[in-house]
């Protein structure tokens, strides 16, 4: 419920019908939506520095001695003596040539910890990604071909869990069975080298695929429901088609237009669960770094984890939604009703 | 008109839903009753006594600071509870307000308001919560009532619709003929006719923000630190997942029960009175 949306309904166009220009149209269209959405958010990502309780100045200078003149310099560093939209111009220009401001914590560039971090982040995220992905659909199929039997019950009853089981609830078990019980995966820390990073990374991966898997499994086993009951699906039938066939070739691509659809739902379920599971299983990723910052109030490395974590859901968004009329051409020629 | 025979088995509540709604009344009683029916103070530190896994005299075991579990699981049911239930019935104050005018209206207030809307639709929001609450500070209250904003952008949508379902029907065409004022007509007549739909989400939004208050207390930006709390056991007791995991798994399982409880009992609700 919570999180991004598919956009592609409400600004699916409906222009005449018509190919490549219609397309650029199209894209425009999003880009038109997604500048002033980004913009919108990194004000407010830089206004966390005035909403956060105290001066500007010593928040941004954390646990530093504050002595006039280092405030000096932090106010000149910040321009927080200019008015507050023109702090926020030269901030966002600063941002955008790649200069995030320093941390509080030991005068690093916040984007050099962030460089640091974001390994671990994106192994585990798309490790995550594969699993929800490949189990959610294959369950999801699975559930809808035998609708109505005893496994597809199990596989509702295990999507209720999914959903009622937040990331680090699931971690906390997964942790004890796995890791305290039977000894199979590592409790804490990435690991070194590809494999064994892979291995300490494999009870987080699925802790966080759980929850975001339930919602793939509800979609996809809803829409194939709904495919299977279509009337070209009995044709084929009629016509000695083999299942499989009937499956792969017809049946599957259509029913995955929804799970695109959720993508945006996905994402943002990958990136605010990974900050959970960063922390329920000690992961150095930018999670766990954002969390770390809070702590200690490090405003400018929670405005840099913050800024990164929402662009990539942002773009991500479009990028899927420019995919997908790519994909499917109804939506190209303005045929989808929403 | 249907046979009385159809209604009888269409009014009958599955076995499922009766275990859920038992699961959230025992977790209602706990929130109510609290210390008086915990076995021992969930406050009270036996400092020398530690961590002891589950015992005869501590059934759940003691936590580092030597409280007793049990009675800390118990009590921790007031922060699980109250928090979700505000978040919901704030969620759908705004909600219900902005979907009436919205979905009734039309014109400018609906697309004004649908531009908030999805605005908040392409935020992270569970990410935004964390931020906020983190920076803000504040802890449980300024994390119920970012919940609450967060959540009235999809209620809103659901609300809206469910009006768009309401309007052309005849009644509201009657209404009008007689007369009868604009407020009147959202308040009175169609509000009644979605109630169904807003109870069933009112409820599958309490589950949510179960889940993501006792996340954020997790996290260790919800309660204050002590405070008896599900989400925050599990971010104090995270050492002890060795010597005691019993002060882990208690409260992890009652997140679960009771999020799915409601998830259950609003599913069912939903099919049962909106559809």
């Amino acid at each position: 419920m919570l999180g991004a949306a598919p956009s592609t309904g409400s600004t699916a166009i409906t222009d005449r019908p018509g190919g490549g220009s219609s397309l650029v149209v199209f894209v425009m269209r999003r880009l038109a939506v997604t500048i002033p959405l980004l913009l919108m958010i990194s004000f407010g990502v830089f206004a966390l520095v005035h909403i956060a309780p105290g001066d500007p100045a010593s928040s941004l200078l954390g646990a530093r001695a504050s002595d006039p003149a280092t405030l000096a310099v932090v106010r000149a560093r910040y321009h927080l003596d200019d008015p507050f939209l023109v702090q926020y111009g030269k901030w966002l220009s600063q941002v955008i040539r790649g200069d995030l401001g320093v941390s509080i914590q030991g005068n690093r560039a916040v984007t050099s910890t962030i460089a640091d971090r974001l390994g671990v982040t994106i192994i585990l995220s798309l490790m995550s990604t594969t699993l929800v992905l490949g189990i959610g659909i294959l369950l999801g199929a699975v559930a809808a071909f035998r609708c109505g039997t005893r496994l597809d019950r199990a596989i509702v009853i295990f999507g209720v869990f999914g959903i009622s089981s937040p990331a680090f609830v699931t971690g906390i078990f997964l942790l004890y069975v796995f890791g305290v019980l039977l000894h199979w995966f590592p409790v804490f820390g990435p690991g070194e080298g590809i494999l064994d990073r892979a291995w300490h990374l494999t009870l987080p991966a699925f802790a966080l695929a759980t929850s975001v898997m339930a919602i793939v499994i509800k979609i996809t086993r809803a829409a194939m429901i709904e495919e299977l009951a279509r009337d070209y699906v009995t044709f084929a039938r009629a016509r000695g088609l083999s299942s499989r066939r009937i499956f792969f070739a017809y049946v599957l691509r259509n029913s995955l237009i929804p799970v695109v659809t959720a993508a945006g739902l996905i994402v943002v379920g990958i990136v605010a669960g990974a900050i959970y599971v960063e922390v329920t299983f000690s992961l150095p990723g930018l999670g766990a770094l954002t969390i770390d910052a809070i702590q200690k109030r490090d405003i400018p490395t929670i405005q840099g984890t913050t800024l990164l974590f929402s662009a990539f859901v942002v773009l991500v968004n479009l990028a899927v939604d420019v995919i997908y009329t790519l994909v499917d051409p109804r939506i190209r020629f303005g045929r989808v009703e929403s | 008109m249907s046979a009385p025979a159809i209604s009888e088995t269409r009014r009958r509540v599955p076995i499922v839903i009766l275990i859920a709604a038992l699961i959230v009344t025992a977790m209602v009683i706990c929130a109510i009753l609290g210390e008086k029916i915990a076995p021992d103070s969930p406050f009270l530190q036996r400092l020398g006594v530690g961590d002891t896994p589950p015992s005869p005299v501590h059934v759940a075991g003691t936590d580092l600071l030597g409280r007793d579990v049990l009675s800390r699981v118990i009590y921790g049911a007031r922060t699980a509870l109250v928090g979700p239930v505000v978040v919901a019935a704030g969620a759908f104050a705004i909600a219900t307000l902005l979907g009436l005018l919205s979905g009734y209206l039309g014109g400018l207030v609906d697309s004004a308001i649908m531009r908030w809307v999805d605005f908040m639709f392409a935020l992270p929001g569970p990410l935004v919560a964390i931020v906020v609450v983190g920076v803000v500070g504040g802890g449980y209250w300024t994390a119920v009532l970012v919940l609450a904003v967060l959540f009235s952008a999809p209620d809103t949508r659901i609300v809206r619709s469910a009006v768009l379902e309401q309007r052309p029907l005849p009644y509201i065409d009657a209404a009008r003929t007689l007369g009868i004022s604009r407020t009147r007509i959202l308040f009175v007549h169609i509000l009644p006719n979605i109630a169904p739909i807003i109870l069933a989400y009112v409820v599958l939004d309490f589950a949510f923000a179960l889940v993501n208050l006792a996340g954020l207390s997790f996290l260790g930006l919800g309660v204050e630190p002590g405070t008896p709390d599900w989400g925050r056991m599990l971010f104090e007791n995270r050492s002890i997942l060795f010597s005691n995991p019993v002060a882990l798994l208690l409260p992890a399982v009652m997140i679960i029960l009771t999020a799915v409880s409601m998830n259950l009992i609003g599913d069912w609700l939903y099919e049962r009175f909106a559809k």
